[in-house]
């Protein structure tokens, strides 16, 4: 089955963050990656910029509205992803526990729907 | 064999088997309401077939195969128009058939599986608790409503709500790997917990007990215990049938709440307090116990003390010194405050909750000012006493609590 692992975070706390500990980030993600890729997990996966940098857009009565930014004033904030392929919700918990940013911020693990 | 042997035959093996048959339907077929519809299918089958043939030597595993193919003809019957459909039904079919003929060996865990299934974390509490009930216990929807005073349309939702995750999140049908052993089994003890508390002492209603729930939740704790003897299993099962040695105790014959040093002690089970206390050592012994084994090891020496006074008290608060350090919390805190007010006096035991209260912690708690108020009533301050009771009237909604915490109240108004 396929899950998308979306990782939420403080963004305000990560871009404050000291150059070292960013630096020691990045190596865990990419020694994490690795991981999953040889494993056989990875799909996929991209970090985001930040929330400031988005834009919302929505259709009401066939006009397009832009809007800055999210929606919703949140504490975290969707900063990256992991398209994954794992055995079961199990396999997945595991793969997810081991995301860098689930030990500061959390993962929303999301079974991706399958239209027969 | 006559229809009515036959009948009474069916019933026995359905109150006896039927959670294994269906344990292993979900395993063959690998979804809930499939494996539900073949197991009825399937007793409702017997009776025209056993009646004509005589009672298989192995009900069990007859069950389980005729379920297995009247879910294939089910599924092919609604398969013309459906091609996915029909692949699984195929797949169903080229699946290794079972081996339930060797008596026993591979259904007990199928059992196991159904219960960490029903109890995965990823399932909300609420919902882990009425799956168990209805699918590990086979409560009926209405019973389990009833027992959580909760509507049975909103129940039934909870249940197929919890089951559709099962199916889209692909949860396994599985028991943990050992690595997730502990951590998995914590969650399921904490369900069997919860079901025994909510029977114990209900947390709202008009009786102060549900046997029903209570009976269930041992029933559940002997049989985990039976599948995976672990010392937490064996420690939550002690610590049930402790508490519930008393329930006769608990209550006046009108219904009223009696506290443990007034309880009349005869009225206790003795033989559920032998083997709780038995139970208790086996799960000590194994150096592994935690949180569950040490208050089932505070509930046997409750259970084998002669009064309160007699009662091993030095032995309780280093009970709860180690729980605290094992798994602190303001909860466990209130308890060995209470111990040590009967070690060492109400004063020590007041100073101790004081404390608690003023952390801001258990401020919703209506046992932390019932128990700040008993210990004001015996140190003869009237005032706070009454002050506590009343706070405590306000955080509980059980009737038999409320009555006892109003009549608490009218004696010390009489006297203030």
């Amino acid at each position: 089955m396929k899950y998308l692992c979306l990782i939420y975070n403080d963004e305000r706390e990560m871009g404050t963050m000291p150059r070292p500990d960013g630096e020691k980030m990045m190596a865990e993600y990419s020694e994490f990656t690795e991981s999953i890729k040889k494993s056989g997990h990875y799909k996929g996966g991209d970090a985001l910029q930040p929330t400031t940098t988005a834009t919302t857009v929505r259709v009401r009565q066939s006009k397009v509205s832009t809007t800055d930014g999210p929606f919703a004033e949140t504490k975290e904030q969707l900063g990256g992803f992991y398209m994954i392929d794992a055995k079961d919700l199990n396999d997945a918990i595991q793969v997810a526990s081991r995301i860098p940013g689930a030990k500061t911020g959390s993962v929303e693990v999301r079974p991706v729907r399958v239209f027969a | 064999m006559t229809d009515e042997r036959v009948r009474e035959r069916i019933d026995e093996v359905y109150r006896s088997d039927s959670r294994r048959v269906l344990a292993t339907l979900i395993r063959l077929l690998g979804d809930f309401d499939l494996a539900e519809e073949a197991m009825h299918d399937a007793f409702a089958a017997a009776l025209e077939a056993w009646t004509r043939d005589g009672v298989p030597a192995n009900p069990r595993a007859w069950l389980v195969s005729t379920g297995r193919f009247k879910a294939i003809d089910r599924l092919r019957r609604g398969a013309r128009f459906d091609a996915a459909v029909d692949e699984i039904a195929r797949s169903i079919e080229a699946a290794v058939p079972p081996d339930v003929d060797d008596e026993g060996v591979g259904l007990e865990d199928d059992r196991l599986r159904l219960i960490f299934t029903c109890c995965h974390p990823a399932l909300g509490a609420d919902a882990r608790i009425a799956l168990t009930l209805r699918e590990v216990c086979g409560l009926e929807t209405e019973q389990i409503a009833h027992a959580f005073l909760t509507s049975p349309p909103t129940l039934a939702q909870r249940i197929v709500r919890a089951k559709t995750k099962i199916r889209d999140a692909g949860i396994p049908y599985q028991v943990p790997a050992r690595e997730d052993l502990s951590s998995r089994l914590d969650a399921v003890l904490h369900v069997i917990y919860l079901v025994f508390n909510e029977g114990y002492s209900a947390s709202a209603g008009d009786t102060l007990t549900r046997p029903d729930l209570s009976g269930e939740a041992i029933r559940l704790g002997r049989l985990l215990v039976e599948l995976l003897p672990e010392p937490e299993a064996i420690g939550l099962l002690a610590l049930m049938l402790l508490h519930d040695a008393r329930r006769a105790a608990r209550t006046s014959p009108d219904g009223e709440l009696v506290l443990l040093d007034a309880q009349d002690r005869t009225l206790w089970n003795r033989a559920q307090i032998s083997e709780g206390v038995a139970l208790v050592e086996r799960a000590l012994s194994s150096r592994r116990a935690g949180p569950y084994s040490l208050q089932a090891a505070v509930a046997a020496l409750h259970a084998e003390a002669r009064d309160a006074a007699t009662t091993d008290w030095p032995q309780i608060v280093g009970l709860y010194d180690v729980l605290l350090r094992l798994d602190a919390s303001p909860v466990v805190e209130l308890n060995r405050a209470a111990a040590i007010a009967m070690r060492d006096g109400p004063a020590a035991g007041l100073a101790l909750i004081d404390a608690i209260l003023a952390r801001g912690d258990l401020a919703d708690y209506h046992l932390a000012f019932s128990a700040k108020a008993d210990l004001c009533r015996r140190l003869g301050r009237t005032a706070d006493a009454i002050a506590a009771y009343e706070r405590a009237l306000a955080l509980t909604t059980q009737a038999p609590e409320r009555r006892f915490i109003e009549r608490r109240l009218a004696e010390l108004r009489s006297r203030a």
